[in-house]
């Protein structure tokens, strides 16, 4: 509305504003950079450096806490006041490439010595890109695989993790029965989606059908991993219980309470951190076992997207390309412990020299990412709801699915009709 | 100029600042709900459509509605007359002239009010943390099995009706204080000649001279509670199960999260209509019974 009707002033505006800035003294520019969560205490200390390259760019970094960040994007973008430069998280670049929102990126990566495409994780890459086209820069990737107590897992009889779900559920059954009760196998939150998203991708049956227009809940493969999933509470190898209820992750992975969880990169640093010194040689990582052997996981992260409408283009792509050198991104890494997402980058001694990141390393080349549709968040949180009401004994598999199904075609309506709209529109 | 038009402008500040900031955004939020105004439309204008009253139909028909409904009228049929009967309770005690400290007392059962609700919320999440919490310790040395409190769908509910009751009766406690001190005292002293014991001083004299603000008590507090959102929001995020899912957290789910705008604000309606009707009847209720009396 009247955001859109503010953009052609607004571009006058830029416009002038662009003129008198040539026309005067070397002015400096001011670069508006939102960050999210901690990765904004992170990037001052990289910024010296860059402003050091270019003195004419002073970098304003402005901090958005993680659980406002999504709500403040949108807004900002509904009031026509997106920063110049921002980080997002991977799997929001759908929505805002359907507000068109974003900048496209591929002649400026085209033309880019530092940004090089072929190093990143192909498949980090393409949670950037929508339609073909690429809309953000990979900053930092996140996945999801085992932690798991390698003294415990022993003690029930095992040297090795699992690495086809068969022998990781008969491992669980054994730490049930060794331990008389007393450990769980995994936690696995019942309200959090990640998990069955991650079992779930691994079967390489899509999510949607059709483009994204309908949900493909009741496929073969959906289903094998939701009885999977299901099946471990079942059988008692895990707790129905959701994140609230355990509070303290840390301290009861510290205590033995279950030997398996499944979780991301940045819980290397809590473990180091929240368990004792004597403790950390019995804890490690592993790839995400699979049907038959090692499965893919989640492709999370964050990239760096240049909004539409920001007003220093060149001077946030020069700070994209600045943040995206292997050596800084290896800062980057030392500073916060968010993973790289180009291979070079890995070739470190603080990341190739941890054995706990080998794991890591190992899964980033076995990668799946979410449907590109604008109401995936919507759309997996309703399938994580209704397969908790599952855990509960509440549906069957077949009812669960066709529940999910049902649900998210009720959610994508509206993309099938804009999608139809845009098809007959140009024939 | 007349006396009337002098009125109008004194009013005029006052009515353009209601008109504003509530009657506009109101008549905007009614219109909103008579569109599938949504993340589509946002991009472009040209994806709105009006689609009547589909938005209502179509919640009428979801059972997730219903559900948060169901959830919401529990916490009002369940927390109103408890929260009501805790804030009586308290302020017939601090009204009694045998209670000492009234000041600490008074500031004490207040002080609950005043918490931010978040704060409060996580040191509730670890009292009734099911295996390190403090209340199934207790319950444990009096031989009761553990509870879990936040995580059983049947006991959330409750939980977060004792949560509400205990945060928010303070409030009208002191409003009914204020009441209990305007009763007249040689009320009380006739009815002692008379020989009427505690309870009948209570049932004929505190009762009636109360029920004003008792009704405006219960009215207040009927709306409040129909608005159920932050303690679910901080306590169980909604779980377990979607049990303490109320009107309004599906309300934010819809508008802040999924941003569909028509569907959040056919919500708000929907729960304003049921809150208009309600509150109606308690007053009508209300004034019959003053009628009578």
């Amino acid at each position: 509305m009247s955001a859109r009707r503010a953009g052609p002033f607004a571009a006058l505006a830029v416009f002038a504003l662009l003129l008198a800035g040539c026309g005067a003294t070397r002015d400096h520019k001011t670069l508006e950079f939102w960050t999210i969560g901690r990765e904004g205490e992170a990037v001052v200390k990289l910024l010296p450096e860059f402003q050091r390259e270019h003195p004419d760019i002073r970098v304003h970094v402005q901090q958005i806490p993680l659980t406002a960040a999504h709500e403040k994007l949108l807004t900002a973008y509904a009031g026509d006041s997106l920063p110049d430069l921002t980080q997002i998280g991977n799997t929001w670049i759908p929505e805002f490439a359907a507000l068109h929102a974003l900048e496209p990126l591929d002649a400026r990566v085209a033309r880019s010595k530092d940004v090089r495409s072929d190093d990143y994780f192909p498949t980090v890459l393409a949670t950037n890109r929508i339609g073909g086209v690429l809309y953000g820069v990979p900053w930092y990737v996140d996945t999801r695989l085992l932690f798991y107590r390698s003294d415990l897992l022993r003690e029930a009889g095992f040297d090795a993790p699992p690495p086809t779900w068969a022998q990781w559920q008969s491992q669980m059954d054994a730490i049930r029965r060794t331990s008389g009760g007393k450990r769980w196998g995994a936690l696995l939150p019942t309200n959090e989606y990640d998990q069955l998203l991650a079992l779930a991708l691994q079967q390489h049956v899509p999510l949607l059908r059709d483009g994204g227009r309908y949900g493909n809940f009741e496929s073969a493969g959906f289903k094998r991993a939701l009885a999977f999933y299901v099946g471990l509470f079942k059988r008692g190898d895990v707790p129905a219980v959701t994140n609230i209820q355990v509070g303290n992750p840390w301290d009861e992975f510290g205590r033995g309470a279950f030997v398996f969880y499944l979780s991301g990169p940045w819980n290397i640093g809590e473990f180091r951190k929240r368990l004792p010194a004597s403790q950390q040689d019995d804890w490690s990582t592993a790839p995400l076992p699979g049907p038959d052997g090692p499965g893919d996981s989640v492709a999370y992260g964050s990239s760096l997207a240049i909004p539409v409408h920001s007003r220093h283009k060149a001077a946030a792509w020069a700070l994209v390309e600045y943040l995206s050198r292997p050596k800084v991104q290896q800062r980057f890494y030392e500073l916060l412990g968010d993973l790289p997402p180009r291979r070079s980058a890995w070739h470190s001694p603080a990341l190739e020299g941890d054995p706990k990141l080998h794991a890591f390393r190992e899964q980033l080349e076995r990668l799946a990412s979410t449907p590109q549709v604008p109401e995936w968040e919507q759309i997996v949180t309703m399938m994580q709801q209704v397969a908790a009401r599952t855990i509960a004994g509440q549906l069957t598999i077949d009812e669960a699915t066709a529940d999910m199904d049902r649900q998210a075609d009720t959610i994508l309506a509206k993309r099938r009709w804009v999608l139809d709209r845009e098809r007959k529109a140009k024939p | 100029m007349n006396r009337s038009s002098v009125a109008w402008l004194f009013l005029a500040p006052a009515l353009l600042v209601v008109g504003v900031f509530f009657l506009l955004p109101v008549l905007a939020g009614l219109a909103l709900s008579l569109t599938d105004y949504d993340l589509y439309a946002l991009a472009d204008l040209h994806n709105l459509r009006f689609v009547g009253l589909h938005n209502y139909w179509a919640l009428l028909h979801d059972p997730q509605f219903w559900a948060a409904l169901w959830h919401t009228l529990y916490f009002v049929i369940a927390g109103v007359p408890l929260s009501l009967m805790a804030a009586l309770g308290a302020a017939l005690l601090l009204n009694s002239p045998l209670t000492r400290f009234k000041p600490f007392f008074r500031t004490a059962l207040f002080a609950p009010v005043v918490t931010t609700v978040v704060a409060v919320a996580v040191i509730w999440r670890y009292l009734f943390n099911p295996k390190y919490g403090v209340v199934n310790f207790v319950l444990a040395h009096l031989g009761i099995h553990p509870v879990d409190w936040l995580g059983d769908p049947h006991w959330a509910m409750p939980m977060i009706i004792l949560f509400a009751v205990w945060k928010n009766f303070g409030y009208s406690m002191i409003i009914l204080l204020a009441g209990l001190q305007a009763i007249p005292a040689d009320l009380y002293e006739a009815a002692r000649i008379d020989g009427a014991s505690a309870w009948r001083q209570f049932r004929h004299i505190t009762l009636p001279m109360l029920s004003p603000i008792l009704m405006m008590v219960g009215i207040l507090t009927v709306s409040g509670y129909f608005q159920l959102f932050a303690e679910p929001y901080v306590i169980t995020e909604g779980g377990p199960l979607q049990s303490t899912t109320s009107v309004l957290y599906l309300m934010y789910d819809q508008g802040f999260k999924w941003w569909n705008m028509g569907t959040a604000s056919a919500v708000a309606f929907l729960l304003f209509v049921i809150m208009f009707a309600v509150t109606a009847v308690m007053w009508r209720a209300g004034e019959a019974r003053e009628g009578l009396s």
